[in-house]
C-alpha cells in the first residue's frame, strides 16, 4: 500500500480536457491526481526573427513553466535551470511525431503551464500536449503518451507523487507513440538493477497504454454528441 | 443525432491496397495511418483524411481570399490567413498597360484592400504567388470578414452549392468563401448570414446540417 493508498501499478485518478484556450488553435487540461498541466499550441505560424527560420522545414518551440503557486514553497517565477532542460526534453520528445517537413519556414509553439505540481509534471505536460497538438489539427504519426515509474522501499511503482518523487531510490520517465510502439523519452535518476529496469519499462508500457486509450476516447468524444 | 465516424492520428485508415494516398495520411508497411484528426474519406481510388481543424497550407488552384499587405515596387504582399504570405506580381494583376517607374501601386490596391483571387504558383518552400488572371477574381467592396476553419470551406459550400445557397436566398447575402477559412459577406441580413456560417463551421460533422441552417434561418 503507497502513501495515498494506491496499489503498485495503480495510476491516481486522470482527468483531461481538450479546447480550454480559445485564442489557442488547440489547448488541453490533463490532471494526474494533484498534478495539472495546461497545454496550449499556436501556430503552425511565420516565424519571425527571420533567422531562425529553416528554409527545408518547420520547428517545433516548446516551454515548460511552473506556476509560482504551484508548489508548497513559492516558486520564483520564470526559467530556471530546471525549466530550461525540461523544455528541451519535452521538445525531444514530442518532434519524432510531428510532420515538420510540411511546415517549412514556420514554427509551431507549444506551452506547458504547471499549474498545480505533484510529482510527474513532464509526463504530464507531454501528455497535455500532445493532446493539444492533435486538436490543433497538427499532422502527426501518433499521438505520444507518457508515463513515470520509480522504485520505493524496494517496491517498483506507477506513476509517482510528489511525496514518493523526493524519496524514491530511483525514478523513470517514459514516453512512447503508443500505436507505433516507439519510445521518445527515457530518463532515469538513481540506482536500478537490470531486471526491475526491464520490469519497470514494462509497466511504463502497460500505464502508456491505458493513458492512450483515455486520450483516444476524449478525442473521439469531442465530435460525438450533441 | 448521427455523427460521421472519426480518426486520430497514428490510427489505421485501411490497407493501401494500391489506391492513390490523398491529404492527411502516410503509409506503413502498406497500412495507411492517418496524420490528423479527422474524418476518414476511403473509396476505390483514393483514401484521405478530412482534417477537422488546422491552419490553412496553400495549395495550386485554390481560390483564396487575400488582403493586401503591403504596396511592393512590382506588385503586393498578400495576406492569406496562412502561415506563408503570398505575392501578387503586377503583371497578374492589371490588364492595362503602365509605366511602372511613374505609378505608384496603389492606384490600384492599397493596404487593407481585400481581394478574390486564386494561388498560381507554390514552390517546394512555401514561396506563395496569387493571380488576379481568372474568371472570377476580383476586388471586394466593403462588407465583413468571418475567418473559419479552412478545412471546412467545402460544407460551407455544401453539395453542388446547396449550403451556400440556401444561405444567400435566406438572408439576401452575397456570400464568398475563400478556400484559406476567409469568408466575405455584404448584403441586407449580415448577422444571420454569420451566424448561420459559425453554425456551419462549429457543427459540420452533423449528418442532416441543411435541414437544420433552413429550419434556423426561417
Amino acid at each position: 500500500m503507497r502513501i495515498d493508498g494506491r496499489q503498485p501499478e495503480d495510476l491516481r485518478e486522470i482527468q483531461m480536457k481538450i479546447d480550454i484556450i480559445s485564442s489557442a488553435n488547440g489547448s488541453a487540461e490533463v490532471k494526474f491526481g494533484n498534478t495539472v498541466a495546461v497545454a496550449g499550441v499556436y501556430g503552425p505560424k511565420g516565424l519571425f526573427p527571420r533567422h531562425l527560420q529553416e528554409s527545408e522545414t518547420g520547428i517545433l518551440r516548446c516551454r515548460y513553466n511552473m506556476a509560482p503557486f504551484s508548489v508548497d514553497e513559492r516558486k520564483s517565477p520564470g526559467p530556471d535551470r530546471r525549466s530550461v532542460e525540461l523544455s528541451k526534453v519535452i521538445r525531444l520528445s514530442i518532434e519524432p511525431t510531428i510532420f515538420l517537413e510540411e511546415f517549412p519556414r514556420a514554427t509551431i509553439d507549444g506551452f506547458i503551464e504547471i499549474i498545480q505540481a505533484d510529482g510527474s509534471t513532464r509526463v504530464t505536460g507531454i501528455n497535455a500536449l500532445s493532446l493539444a497538438l492533435a486538436s490543433a489539427g497538427i499532422p502527426m504519426r501518433d499521438l505520444v503518451t507518457a508515463c513515470s515509474v520509480g522504485k520505493i522501499n524496494d517496491t517498483l511503482i506507477v506513476d509517482l507523487n510528489g511525496e514518493e518523487d523526493n524519496n524514491s531510490q530511483a525514478d523513470i520517465s517514459f514516453a512512447i507513440l503508443p500505436s507505433k510502439n516507439l519510445v521518445t523519452l527515457l530518463q532515469m535518476d538513481g540506482i536500478l538493477g537490470k531486471e526491475e529496469l526491464i520490469e519497470l519499462l514494462n509497466m511504463a508500457k502497460s500505464s502508456c497504454e491505458k493513458i492512450y486509450e483515455m486520450q483516444k476516447k476524449l478525442l473521439k468524444e469531442k465530435y460525438s454528441g450533441e | 443525432m448521427k455523427v460521421k465516424e472519426i480518426v486520430l492520428p497514428g490510427e489505421v485508415v485501411d490497407e493501401r491496397k494500391g489506391r492513390k494516398l490523398g491529404s492527411g495520411v502516410y503509409l506503413g508497411d502498406d497500412k495507411v495511418f492517418s496524420k490528423v484528426l479527422g474524418i476518414p474519406k476511403v473509396d476505390e481510388n483514393e483514401i484521405s483524411v478530412i482534417a477537422l481543424s488546422g491552419v490553412y497550407i496553400p495549395r495550386v488552384g485554390d481560390r483564396i481570399i487575400g488582403i493586401i499587405n503591403e504596396v511592393e515596387i512590382s506588385g503586393w504582399s498578400v495576406d492569406i490567413n496562412s502561415p506563408y504570405t503570398a505575392f501578387l506580381p503586377f503583371s497578374e494583376a492589371v490588364e492595362e498597360f503602365v509605366d511602372m517607374s511613374r505609378t505608384d501601386l496603389s492606384r490600384y490596391f492599397d493596404i487593407g484592400d481585400t481581394i478574390y483571387c486564386k494561388i498560381s504558383k507554390v514552390t517546394k518552400n512555401k514561396v506563395v504567388q496569387v493571380s488576379m488572371n481568372d474568371m472570377s477574381a476580383k476586388k471586394l467592396y466593403s462588407g465583413v470578414i468571418v475567418k473559419v476553419t479552412p478545412t471546412k470551406i467545402p460544407r460551407i459550400i455544401g453539395r453542388g452549392g446547396s449550403m451556400i445557397s440556401l444561405m444567400k436566398n435566406k438572408t439576401k447575402c452575397d456570400i464568398i468563401p475563400g478556400q484559406n477559412g476567409v469568408v466575405w459577406i455584404k448584403g441586407e441580413d449580415k448577422t444571420k448570414a454569420i451566424e448561420a456560417v459559425l453554425t456551419v463551421e462549429k457543427e459540420s460533422h452533423i449528418v442532416g446540417l441543411t435541414e437544420k441552417i433552413e429550419k434556423m434561418l426561417t
